[in-house]
């Protein structure tokens, strides 16, 4: 059990992190297509109200997986945030202006209240978006560790051009996902932009994440992750073709497995490491030498076991309730 | 500036600024469920009002919680990395528990009963409220086993020198953070409740300066209404004065809790943590006797400038231990106990950077801890005496048109807030010079000093830019946040029950959101 438990850890992250790719995945990129896609108030009103009822659960995917992180593996949450400090603080800040953007555009009636809180949202979901990236691909890359996991070098050790393909990859994902969230779940000519968007555009905003997933199988790849992202492409180019085709539901099923099979194969190739350091392997976190006692690993695992399908079904649940499409017609006047 | 006393500046800014929103979302979610659940149970508008206005209140102060609730889940991990591989075997676990089981519920089920006006048959949205409200109280549980456990390390064996937990029940079930966990529940519903009864009070002051509501010969109110403005009518003074009297009810029970709640955990502190209540009392020798006003330089580490101007004996043992004879331990004994039991000089390595082999000072701050324990007590007690005031003065229906009273029923909305910030305060600034204390009766070995708990990679400049942008951030938030709650409150309902500006009309297709952003 000691040696199995850290597994499938790893495992309950990987699948944390891929529930908030997906989930905040689009409502990130509805935020940045309410800056490039929307053309009118209406429309940016019917994109948010898309994503209003459901965009908080779907963001603490991303505090369960910093909590379980935490609680799974110190070391890693200890020497990933610390390293990486001024990231993260911008993306914390990034997440803050959203939530606050999201929950405040609609509180006053008034064109340039709104404007303001709207460029914020589309503003903070890029950054946020760009951030989560880069970190996500500096955890496969590796970051300058020594022996007890702390940075050597400067603030900005981390300004590597790998940071920049995973925060590209991130960003280009949601927006090709938003894209078919978008005209999955409205009417009107939000919809019809949206279906285009995911037809012309999306296929090019996947670019950087194939590269960055591709990169990283290239030098870590095994087996069966490189099935993995086999299938990944395959449901992408689906993905893609459904979206030529104005199949909403194909196109949103087909960019979303892509996304799923494609953090797995992340994952999968990054195992057994969590942060490599690259000074030296010998310091580099790994799932066995970063992660708690099995004791709490076990403890952790019951809560989880019970815990993780109950979010599902609930969160399942509040998708079904709210599961019509939004139209210019159903939204109301401000107040 | 020393990285450790920026990164602590750090900490206390994002997290008092962050207690200042939770006590509120506590505190309001219970009555939000009560107050739906008598619209639901009796059909009375008066409550349907009361829920809308309440809940756009809760709304608006439950985002800014969550916003700056995200940069506490990975602070520990940015500043304090050190502290995290020290403690996160045990640390990490109900804070992984937070998100999982309370975060997740309370997220999911706001956003279900936010649009969900219309869409749930009416006990189903009910019930979402009640399970957002219930996930709030969860969340607050699980964090202050998180805390409780810096103050009172409990179910962990020492490993490698770095606890390993051994006994999560033991951890879920700290005695510290059973009192403290009712502790903050009680103060949270006092906040709630000082807030309820202030809008109350002003609302109804509005009606009467308007000329709306008139009195009898006998001082009743006998209500009005003003055609002229929407919501302005017979109704609306119930729906004030109910709030009110929520208010003022949940405000009292709320700090009467408080002050039992508080007494069973200062007897525990005396025990767990004798030097921080100690420097709260500005006992400085062992004795009986309690300080009421302490003058002189409190904040000095040997005690050696502080007069106790007015103290009164056997008062102190009771506070500590429920009888008047058993001496109390002053500072100037207690500090030679901590140097012989935990060293007078910090170890060396690379953990303790500059700070190596330097004094420890296991003096807390005195000034802050003998006063942040005397304004939590002093405002706590000051709003549950207005509260019963309040309930006193408006027995007739409806309040005095003093415009002063108003303002000091609206001011006193504060009061709770600063007794729950300066309780934190202290219980946090009181804990030091240790970061996780030791437990003098349980498990051996187990603590850390503040000092070895920062990252040791991450520099003063980042730490300074951080502080600097988060401490931006959130002023700009605090005048956003009470900007539109103004607005909300002087809006009164009809400016949430949009029905009382315009009737809906009866051609209205079935699919317009009842709610959107």
């Amino acid at each position: 059990m000691d040696s199995v438990l850290p597994v499938v850890w790893f495992v309950v992250i990987a699948v944390l992190w891929t529930g908030y790719l997906f989930l905040e995945g689009f409502d990130l990129g509805v935020g940045m297509h309410m800056l490039v896609s929307a053309r009118s108030e209406q429309d940016r009103r019917v994109m948010l109200n898309t994503i209003g009822p459901v965009w908080d659960g779907n963001e603490v995917w991303l505090l369960t997986a910093g909590g379980a992180t935490f609680a799974a593996f110190p070391s890693w949450y200890a020497s990933l945030l610390s390293t990486l400090y001024l990231p993260i603080v911008l993306l914390l800040v990034a997440l803050i202006v959203r939530a606050v953007a999201i929950e405040f555009a609609g509180k006053v009636d008034d064109r340039r209240w709104r404007r303001v809180w709207d460029t914020a949202m589309g503003l903070g979901s890029f950054v946020a978006a760009f951030c989560v990236g880069a970190a996500l691909s500096l955890t496969t890359t590796g970051l300058p560790l020594d022996a007890n996991g702390d940075r050597v070098g400067g603030p900005f050790v981390w300004a590597t051009w790998q940071a920049v393909l995973g925060g590209l990859a991130v960003v280009g994902f949601s927006l090709a996902h938003a894209s078919t969230y978008l005209a999955l779940k409205t009417d009107g000519p939000v919809r019809v932009r949206a279906g285009r968007f995911s037809a012309r555009i999306a296929p090019i905003a996947l670019l950087p994440i194939v590269g960055w997933v591709v990169e990283l199988q290239l030098r870590r790849g095994t087996a069966v992750t490189w099935l993995l992202v086999a299938v990944a492409a395959a449901a992408a180019a689906g993905g893609w073709v459904a979206a030529t085709r104005r199949h909403e539901g194909r196109a949103f099923l087909g960019y979303g497995v892509f996304l799923v099979l494609g953090v797995a194969a992340l994952f999968g190739a990054a195992f057994p490491l969590v942060l490599p350091s690259t000074l030296s392997a010998a310091w580099s976190l790994t799932v066995w030498n970063a992660s708690s006692s099995a004791y709490t690993l076990g403890v952790m695992s019951v809560v989880a076991a019970f815990g993780v399908p109950l979010v599902l079904l609930y969160q399942g649940w509040s998708y079904w309730v709210f599961r019509r499409r939004i139209s210019p017609a159903a939204i109301p006047a401000a107040h | 500036m020393d990285v450790v006393a920026i990164a602590r500046w750090q900490f206390g800014i994002t997290t008092v600024y962050h207690f200042l929103l939770v006590p509120l979302t506590i505190g309001l979610g219970p009555a939000l469920v009560f107050m739906q659940w008598r619209w639901v149970r009796t059909g009375d508008d008066r409550w349907y009002r009361m829920t809308r206005f309440w809940g756009k209140v809760y709304l608006v102060n439950f985002i800014m919680g969550v916003a700056t609730g995200i940069v506490q889940e990975f602070q520990f991990g940015l500043a304090w990395s050190e502290y995290s591989r020290f403690v996160g075997d045990v640390f990490g676990a109900p804070l992984a528990m937070e998100a999982l089981l309370a975060f997740f519920v309370e997220s999911t089920f706001l956003g279900l009963w936010i649009f969900g006006w219309q869409r749930l048959p009416k006990r189903l949205h009910l019930l979402t409220l009640a399970m957002a409200a219930g996930a709030s109280v969860l969340s607050a549980y699980f964090i202050i086993v998180a805390n409780s456990w810096m103050q009172h390390p409990v179910g962990v064996a020492l490993v490698h020198g770095r606890p390993r937990m051994t006994d999560v029940w033991a951890v879920l079930t700290n005695n510290t953070a059973l009192v403290a966990f009712s502790h903050t529940i009680a103060g949270s519903a006092g906040v709630a409740g000082g807030f309820l009864l202030g809008i109350g009070w002003y609302q109804l002051w509005k009606r009467r300066s308007l000329g709306i509501d008139e009195l009898d010969a006998d001082g009743r109110v006998v209500p009005g209404e003003d055609p002229a403005q929407p919501g302005r009518d017979r109704l609306d003074h119930r729906v004030w004065i109910n709030t009110l009297r929520v208010g003022a009810v949940v405000a009292i029970l709320g700090f009467g809790a408080v002050a039992v709640t508080g007494d069973a955990q200062g007897k525990l502190l005396f025990q767990q943590q004798p030097l921080k209540m100690a420097s709260a009392e500005a006992a400085c020798e062992t004795g009986t006797s309690f300080s009421v006003l302490a003058v002189g330089d409190v904040s000095s580490a040997s005690c050696a400038n502080v007069t106790n101007l007015i103290e009164i004996p056997f008062v102190l043992s009771f506070l500590a231990n429920g009888d008047f004879s058993t001496p109390v331990k002053g500072v100037n004994e207690l500090i030679p106990q901590y140097q012989r039991a935990y060293g007078s000089t910090l170890p060396t390595g690379s953990i303790y950077g500059s700070r190596s082999g330097a004094t420890i000072d296991y003096q807390p701050d005195m000034t802050v801890t003998y006063w942040g324990f005397r304004i939590m007590i002093g405002f706590g007690g000051i709003a549950a005496f207005a509260a019963a005031v309040a309930l006193w003065l408006t027995r007739k229906g409806t309040v005095p048109r003093s415009k002063r009273l108003m303002q000091l029923a609206v001011f006193g909305i504060l009061a709770p807030f600063g007794a729950n910030a300066a309780g934190w305060i202290f219980t946090e600034m009181g804990r030091q010079p240790f970061v996780v204390a030791p437990n003098p009766t349980g498990v051996d070995g187990v603590s850390l000093f503040t000092a070895a708990a920062v990252s040791p990679g991450v520099t003063a400049g980042e730490l300074i830019t951080s502080l600097a942008t988060f401490a931006a951030l959130y002023g700009v938030l605090l005048v956003v946040e009470v900007f539109l709650l103004v607005r909300v409150i002087r809006g009164g309902v009809a400016a949430v029950v949009p029905e009382l500006d315009a009737p809906p009309p009866t051609d209205r297709e079935d699919d317009v959101l009842a709610f959107a952003y």
